[in-house]
């Protein structure tokens, strides 16, 4: 049978209908525009950073000691991995157990719900700058740490908190209805069945909430400076002062001695942010791809 | 048959483990309570010594001068206007790729566009920053003279920095609005361009609002990235192409240094920011939670 498209306009009457009507014309060349604008400045950033810098990515630049002659990323890179397991090992339990609580325990318009919302959202809001200072007046200062690595990582754990706390949330509450019933069927306690049955099922969701506040820590600067110190060495311990590799090319380019490493420094931090986003898109398009199976 | 013991036994644990999701579950109450205490506990003596009026009013910020200085005005306006040139650079570009990406591209176009938002939300604001410093300033300095560390240069670096809030905030927001009302303007004899414009955007204007609030709130808050373009002179800017020093700037250059009363009026900055931030977010709130009610 052939098919009859009754609404297919033809090129010549597309034209005819945007010469009668310059207004919608002009409405799509300017959204045409934009996203062209968008596109752009993007590939240019990514492709300026990534041509100019990689000639300079030499190995003495990944030497194992810093010094001011080869101006090494290596302590810089062995501090933000520090960085962030430390950070996610005081943030991601306590982010994920409060996503569950929310999730699985509240009763439904419970008053104190509301405020767990509010303040989370107001933690998301919040600018890296106001939780530098105040790791530097709590943690640094109140608590005696000194600028270590300990402290930045807690100042970064509170951060990253409301990324963790919504990603596992919507991981949650995604996970079928018909998994819990079937769970308390069978005899399965709550705690048993979060555990057995609704953790397991919400897994690549909350991985892909990890991965992206995995970004955020190698991202972040402003929050380290005054928390986690300058010092360009591998910490030993945690009361080290250390930098991250943010922090590193904050000081490279602020100092301007530097340029060429500090080019090479940003196309690393570039790949990295490149590479963690492409897992955690890649990880929530197979949790997605997953459920239209089961569904 | 569970014998008694037993029974109590995972009533026990239940109730613990309950405790336990309780107690994590009030991290982040008790971790906004903890930051309000020490931030205003931090600058509020500050400003008391230094005198309300006087620290957010004075135009002149001298610390080092004898008797020292301390007005944050200059700070204040800076923020206001380069979050301003943010704003009018950032939003129409924004908005216009988000109405592109709701309305008007293919799935093939929008699988590739996607992960371009993303990824311009994911780049370190350190990373915009350098680009700032090594492509954008020499373009300002080049065709519009001075040093090229600018309110024009910081606006267009922060205007390319508030693009993903606004994008996928919008974009959401224009696909939550009923096909209906876009079927129902073509069916009244309106172009696609029209319906989509007339019809559809203002449906979403709330959404819309509420990816530029939150975007605001982003570029006030930014740090390094205008450290790096904007000049950091404290002082009120003539025209947009002087250098500027904004609040978050006036915070992470002097705190190295920075002792007794000059740290707690830098600590007072950061309240001032502070306090901006929670009036955004109170402002988001309210337009969203209108939303719903609507």
């Amino acid at each position: 049978m052939k098919v009859v498209t009754i609404n297919k306009i033809s090129l010549k009457s597309r034209i005819l209908t945007y010469l009668r009507n310059p207004l919608s014309l002009f409405m799509l060349i300017s959204v045409i525009i934009a996203v062209i604008i968008t596109v752009s400045v993007l590939l240019f950033i990514v492709l300026y950073i990534i041509i100019n810098g990689i000639p300079y990515l030499k190995p003495s630049l990944f030497s194992f000691v810093y010094n001011s002659t080869n101006v090494s990323v290596f302590p810089a890179i062995a501090t933000t991995i520090y960085m962030v397991l430390l950070s996610l090992l005081f943030s991601a339990p306590i982010g994920i157990l409060c996503a569950v609580y929310l999730v699985e325990y509240a009763k439904r318009g419970n008053k104190l719900v509301k405020y767990i919302r509010i303040t989370t959202e107001t933690l998301s809001g919040i600018p890296s700058i106001v939780y530098g200072l105040f790791g530097l007046l709590f943690f640094v200062t109140f608590l005696k740490m000194g600028f270590s690595i300990l402290a930045g990582s807690l100042t970064l754990s509170i951060m990253i908190l409301p990324l963790i706390i919504r990603a596992t949330e919507e991981a949650l509450k995604s996970v079928p209805d018909i998994y819990r019933e079937g769970s308390f069927g069978l005899g399965a306690t709550r705690l048993r069945t979060v555990f057995i049955i609704v953790l397991p099922s919400a897994i690549p969701g909350i991985l892909a909430g990890i991965i992206l506040s995995i970004g955020r820590i190698v991202g972040e600067t402003a929050a380290l400076i005054y928390t986690a110190g300058t010092v360009a060495k591998i910490p030993e311990n945690l009361g080290n002062s250390a930098r991250t590799l943010s922090v590193h090319m904050y000081s490279l380019s602020s100092e301007g001695l530097h340029t060429n490493e500090a080019y090479a420094t940003a196309v690393v931090l570039l790949i990295t942010v490149l590479l963690i986003n492409f897992l955690a898109n890649f990880i929530a398009n197979r949790f997605k791809r997953g459920k239209n199976n089961a569904g | 048959m569970l014998r008694g013991s037993e029974i109590l036994k995972k009533k026990i644990i239940e109730k613990f483990s309950t405790a336990i999701f309780f107690i994590c579950a009030l991290a982040s109450i008790i971790s906004v309570l903890l930051i309000c205490i020490f931030m205003f506990a931090g600058g509020i003596p500050a400003m008391g010594k230094i005198g309300i009026f006087n620290f957010l009013f004075g135009r002149e910020w001298k610390p080092s001068d004898i008797p020292p200085l301390y007005g944050i005005l200059p700070m204040i306006v800076g923020s206001l206007y380069v979050t301003a040139g943010a704003i009018i650079i950032g939003v129409p570009i924004g908005i216009l790729t988000a109405i592109f990406m709701a309305k008007f591209c293919e799935k093939r176009i929008y699988k590739f566009l996607k992960p371009i938002i993303e990824l311009l939300a994911g780049i370190p604001s350190i990373v915009y920053g350098f680009f700032g410093l090594v492509v954008l300033v020499p373009i300002i300095r080049k065709n519009f003279g001075g040093s090229g560390n600018s309110v024009l240069t910081a606006s267009i670096l922060l205007g390319i920095m508030i693009l993903p809030t606004i994008i996928s905030i919008s974009e959401a927001a224009l696909r939550a609005v009923p096909s209906s009302f876009y079927e129902g303007a073509l069916a009244l004899g309106a172009t696609h361009e029209r319906s989509v414009f007339n019809v559809v955007l203002p449906a979403a204007k709330s959404g819309v609002l509420a990816s530029v609030v939150l975007g605001v709130g982003r570029a006030i808050g930014e740090t390094m990235a205008v450290i790096m373009v904007a000049g950091n002179q404290a002082r009120i800017p003539n025209d947009i192409f002087s250098g500027v020093r904004t609040l978050t700037a006036n915070i992470v250059i002097e705190m190295g240094y920075a002792a007794e009363l000059h740290r707690g009026a830098l600590i007072a900055t950061g309240v001032v920011l502070f306090v901006f931030i929670l009036l955004i977010n109170i402002s988001f709130h309210f337009i969203t939670n209108r939303k719903e009610a609507m």
